[in-house]
């Protein structure tokens, strides 16, 4: 990755804790789309419990982990909203971009291990260490042999 | 109940069709990261992690729409597909997903493949079929892709949407009788609304992308987007 790469990253995740972090304190607190719809036929009260009617949402059931720290976006022990929306907001960023990054880095294609093209370009240029490169061989391949293949 | 479900939430879907989904959703994602793993190189990785950390900040940001007492967030399958392609596109979707219902608490582990399919398969897969249409038709200008994101994002939104009324239609928990025409309606027009917000979040963020570094949206990969006043800014070409 170049440095430039680097730092559009580091923008982007600094744009996105902010949204998480900050903005998020600001949303909606709707129940969505999704929810609405499944709550419609129902009578709620103040606290959102449902007192009568029927709609699909009577049949919603606990989730497996809502004792986890983070559950609905809220850090546990922590008392003020702000703080613990943000907090959630931030952590959850932070770990949405560890977990997917480094799932996508492991998993992503390596240079060395390329179509076949740059394997058989990795032979030509192997421990003897060619200086020149063979007939047809692209530049590219040479700059990937170049960058510390075993 | 949870006041801050944004997802299925565990009870609404029975078991036996939440696990075909998750069998599906499974395979889904496989062939997910076999295909995707030709577009992840040194560059798409991070990308990509950024793009889902990105989809999970902006779920949280749920907008008010016109109808009443009615909330919506998006859902990240056009924006995903446009900066990372189809493949990869919908594995963030997923991840973000993933991390809501294993830390969030948010949208049943049970329900997890319902949620993977509607929202990172069908949503991110119907968003790409049209991005790879509609940049076809449609000038190659900052405004062409605006009205990709725009256009793509609605129909992805909406099609999500009617995943849920489909696995409901299977395997919903309460008899609705002849009221599924009813449920898939309201489910369409709030999205609908819904799918405007995301389409207006995708299309700033994707023309954002866009203006800043060309290379990264994609989509634009091999082609040029002019913007009127600016030389047109060359894409750096890419292999599928």
């Amino acid at each position: 990755m170049t440095k430039r790469s680097g730092l559009f990253i580091l923008g982007g995740l600094l744009v996105a804790l902010l949204l998480a972090g900050v903005v998020s304190n600001f949303a909606s607190a709707h129940p969505d789309g999704l929810d609405s719809t499944l709550r419609k036929g129902c009578v709620f009260d103040a606290d959102d419990t449902i007192v009568g009617g029927s709609c699909p949402a009577q049949q919603a059931r606990e989730h497996e982990l809502a004792d986890s720290p983070l559950a609905d976006y809220g850090v546990r022990g922590v008392d003020n909203t702000y703080l613990s929306t943000g907090l959630a907001g931030a952590l959850g960023v932070l770990l949405t971009f560890a977990v997917g990054g480094g799932l996508f880095w492991l998993t992503r294609r390596r240079p060395t291990a390329g179509p076949a093209g740059s394997a058989a370009s990795g032979d030509a240029a192997g421990p003897a260490g060619s200086a020149t490169p063979a007939p047809g061989q692209r530049s590219d391949d040479m700059s990937a042999t170049a960058d510390g293949r075993p | 109940m949870d006041t801050l479900a944004m997802h299925i939430s565990n009870g609404i879907i029975n078991g036996p069709v939440a696990a075909v989904f998750a069998a599906f959703a499974l395979a889904a994602l496989a062939l997910c990261v076999v295909r995707g793993r030709q577009d992840l190189d040194d560059r798409l990785a991070p990308m990509a992690g950024l793009v889902a950390a990105f989809i999970f900040a902006v779920q949280m940001l749920n907008f008010p729409i016109f109808t009443g007492a009615v909330s919506g967030h998006l859902l990240g399958g056009a924006l995903a597909a446009i900066l990372v392609g189809p493949w990869v596109g919908a594995l963030c979707v997923a991840v973000v997903l993933i991390v809501q219902a294993l830390v969030f608490g948010d949208g049943g582990v049970a329900m997890l493949g319902l949620n993977i399919t509607n929202m990172a398969v069908l949503g991110t897969a119907v968003a790409y079929l049209l991005v790879a249409l509609l940049l076809r038709l449609l000038p190659r200008t900052v405004s062409g892709l605006a009205v990709t994101a725009f256009v793509a994002s609605v129909v992805s939104v909406l099609a999500a949407s009617q995943g849920f009324v489909v696995q409901y239609w299977l395997g919903g928990t309460t008899d609705l009788g002849s009221g599924l025409a009813g449920l898939a309606g309201t489910m369409a027009g709030v999205h609908l609304l819904i799918g405007v917000g995301e389409g207006l979040i995708t299309a700033t963020t994707v023309v954002t992308v866009a203006k800043i570094r060309p290379d990264l949206v994609h989509a634009l990969r091999g082609r040029t987007v002019a913007s009127p006043g600016t030389p047109p800014v060359p894409a750096a070409g890419g292999a599928r």
